[in-house]
């Protein structure tokens, strides 16, 4: 193995998460892409929905992300989205109430069912 | 003369719960000075992340963007004014206000038009007593902006920005806000947000901004957006692959670069806010105690006064008795 990648998943007002892991899966608008460590460096589009970042010992930290972009180069990747959210953090009934609100606002209705998505297959 | 007495007591009284209410509002400001420094903190890695993104997207892609270039002699520009909600906060605003006002001035000089967009009561107040027209304004932010705040501004400004200029759009952004430098030192700074500065050498306009009267303190260092920018040639960047392409990730990238910078303006602003509302209410807790002591000095001495003169109409009388009662 080509060693560990550090991540960090950032919003725009805060750190959201931050570590070291072995694969980052996120879904560019070109479609899924999988990160390991040497992974040649990259500068993608994200579209709003999941970010999957499996950690060492097994587990995965999962994210929704809004408006974000993934920045890969010498093993670190960075998550940059004007909001982020990780799935424990996410409280599907005010999410929901959320969804219900937007109405037309397309953007905050597929923001809303992006963390629904996310804390639903926690 | 009791009646002065009384009166220089209810002074007294009165000056002391001034002093606590400036003395609370002191402590409360001085707390959020760290609130608002905390959240510039929390801000900064996805500030870092996005400029280093930002710089490496240019550097690929061939530069031609309205937001990294100006295109022309300008003839229009916004200008944000990031003034406070709230008052008791010395000449804070007043100062913001007034630099506004010299940038406005200058770019009048040029020739262009300038259209202003408002953050905070006191500016948006300021705008409307003089019947002057404000393109944008933003109230009850200033204390803890928050993103979604930042984004609205930002919003706005790119719409006017991307407007072609003969629509009514513009051409120029600018900001004047105020810089905390620390606790007791605080600067308003006006500055070209859009078209970025992209060179090295801070253009004419800059300079002159930057060293136009009116700072808190002394004479701004231009420290401009072209520190944050792309800027240092000799630096490499790894070849990076782009999801779709450079200029898409560009276009991408520029909005929330615009949202990020607003952002850390706001709180920015926010922080040199409660610094100079801080030092404003520390002042004046300093006179309510100096008052209260002039004060308490005038009630001894009216006292003292009223028992001396008690006491001279006592012997006074006792005196008069005793040669009435000897004749």
């Amino acid at each position: 193995m080509a060693g560990e990648l550090n991540v960090e998943v950032v919003a725009a007002d805060h750190q959201v998460w931050s570590g070291t892991a072995n694969i980052v899966v996120a879904k560019t608008t070109e479609g899924e892409i999988g990160i390991m460590a040497g992974h040649e460096p990259v500068l993608g589009l994200l579209v709003t929905g999941p970010v999957t970042v499996r950690t060492d010992d097994g587990g995965a930290v999962v994210a929704a992300v809004d408006r974000g972009f993934l920045s890969v180069s010498e093993n670190h990747v960075a998550v940059l989205a004007e909001s982020a959210q990780l799935a424990e953090d996410i409280d599907p009934a005010s999410v929901e109430k959320e969804l219900e609100a937007a109405g037309d606002d397309q953007a905050a209705a597929r923001w809303a069912q992006a963390r629904l998505q996310v804390a639903g297959a926690r | 003369m009791g009646a002065q007495l009384r009166e220089l007591r209810r002074r007294i009284r009165s000056t002391e719960s001034m002093k606590k209410i400036t003395k609370a509002q002191e402590l409360i400001a001085a707390s959020r000075i760290i609130k608002a420094q905390q959240s510039a903190d929390a801000a900064k890695p996805y500030s870092q992340a996005l400029v280093r993104a930002l710089e490496a997207a240019a550097s690929r892609s061939n530069l031609e963007h309205h937001l990294l270039e100006a295109t022309g002699t300008p003839t229009r520009s916004a200008v944000l004014v990031v003034t406070s909600d709230r008052g008791f906060a010395g000449a804070y605003s007043a100062n913001v206000i007034r630099q506004a006002e010299a940038l406005t001035g200058l770019l009048r000089e040029q020739g262009q038009e300038v259209r202003p967009y408002v953050v905070g009561k006191k500016g948006a107040n300021w705008f409307r007593f003089r019947g002057r027209e404000m393109f944008g304004e933003y109230v009850d932010i200033t204390g803890k902006p928050s993103y979604a705040d930042a984004r609205r501004i930002a919003d706005d400004l790119l719409e006017a920005i991307n407007t072609p200029t003969e629509d009514g759009g513009v051409d120029e952004i600018h900001v004047v806000s105020t810089h905390f430098k620390n606790m007791v030192s605080q600067e308003v700074r006006a500055r070209r947000l859009f078209p970025i500065v992209v060179e090295d050498v801070p253009d004419p306009l800059h300079r002159i901004e930057a060293g136009a009267p009116g700072g808190m303190s002394e004479a701004a260092e231009a420290e401009t957006p072209a520190a944050t920018t792309p800027q240092a040639e000799d630096e490499t960047f790894p070849l990076y692959d782009f999801e779709p392409s450079a200029e898409e990730v560009l276009d991408a990238l520029l909005p929330q670069y615009a949202g990020n910078l607003v952002y850390t303006t706001l709180l920015d602003a926010s922080a040199s806010e409660w610094a100079a509302r801080r030092r404003a209410m520390k002042a004046a807790t300093d006179n309510a105690g100096e008052l209260q002591q002039n004060l308490t000095r005038q009630a001894n001495a009216a006292r003292q006064a009223e028992v001396t003169q008690e006491i001279s109409e006592i012997v006074g009388g006792a005196d008069a008795l005793a040669a009435a009662g000897s004749e």
